[in-house]
């Protein structure tokens, strides 16, 4: 049954992001990347990462692509003619130099065996108790990222305001 | 269980569908989407090998990369709109300014 969601969850999210890359119109491009998105919380899920998944549905699938949906209508990009893809060359080259990548990535995988799967309380490494306590915890490397994580989305907020605006 | 091996496999196959549309798009914000799908996959794989080794840290580098991600979405789409106020254009052929 796992097997089963897995398969068709792959197929929806992979045919979803090749429609996003083929697709002229790039609002239809950022509606076909909310199912990618989707797909990838729900796989989330299935990973038995809870907290993940809503953050992912949350901020991935809410703010980024509201964001992505209001550049495109404020630039008014929406009209496909405005950005006619050029050059016949291109395409069929980036699907070669894809396919070497791919390639690449299963030549590198096949030399690397993972060790068998380590038996795990698999209902409770994902809940916000378990995040929280690891992330805040002194013993574990992560608070100091995350107290630096603060100043790099205040440099975010004045960055962006500095660059939409007209006269700074 | 699925294996974890499945879901590295289609963690490399989206990474590489971004990597295509990174290659082939002229539109910015088309481009932006394809790295946002680049950062998914790797998030997925990241969360697949915690899973796998029974720990929590892969979650822990998840959430980081989400937030690098929202900053970097926030920076760069502003990046785009004053381009596009000072070009009229934002096809990516035309912004050379950069270019040696």
């Amino acid at each position: 049954m796992p097997l089963v969601v897995f398969w068709i969850l792959a197929l929806l999210s992979v045919g979803a992001a090749i429609l996003m890359v083929v697709n002229v119109n790039p609002v239809r491009s950022a509606l076909f990347l909310v199912t990618t998105f989707l797909c990838v919380a729900v796989f989330y899920i299935t990973l038995s990462a809870q907290f993940i998944a809503a953050v992912q549905v949350i901020v991935y699938a809410g703010a980024i692509m509201v964001l992505f949906l209001f550049v495109i209508m404020l630039l008014n990009l929406g009209a496909p003619e405005a950005l006619r893809e050029r050059g016949r060359l291109q395409m069929p080259v980036a699907v070669v130099l894809g396919l070497a990548f791919i390639a690449a990535l299963a030549g590198s995988q096949s030399l690397v065996t993972l060790p068998p799967a380590r038996p795990v309380d698999l209902a409770n490494i994902g809940t916000v108790e378990t995040n929280g306590l690891s992330l805040f915890a002194p013993q574990q490397p992560w608070l100091f990222p995350f107290e630096a994580t603060s100043i790099l989305l205040l440099v975010a907020v004045v960055g962006a305001i500095i660059m939409a605006k007209r006269r700074v | 269980m699925v294996p974890t091996s499945y879901y590295m496999t289609l963690s490399g196959i989206l990474f590489t569908i971004g990597v295509i549309g990174v290659l082939v798009k002229r539109n910015p914000i088309v481009i932006f989407m394809c790295i946002e799908l680049m950062l998914n996959a790797a998030n997925l794989s990241f969360i697949a090998l915690g899973r796998h080794f029974g720990q929590v840290n892969g979650q822990m580098y998840v959430i980081f990369a989400l937030s690098v991600a929202a900053a970097e979405v926030s920076v760069g789409l502003g990046i785009i709109i004053a381009i596009f106020r000072s070009k009229e254009t934002i096809n990516i052929d035309e912004v050379n300014l950069m270019k040696f």
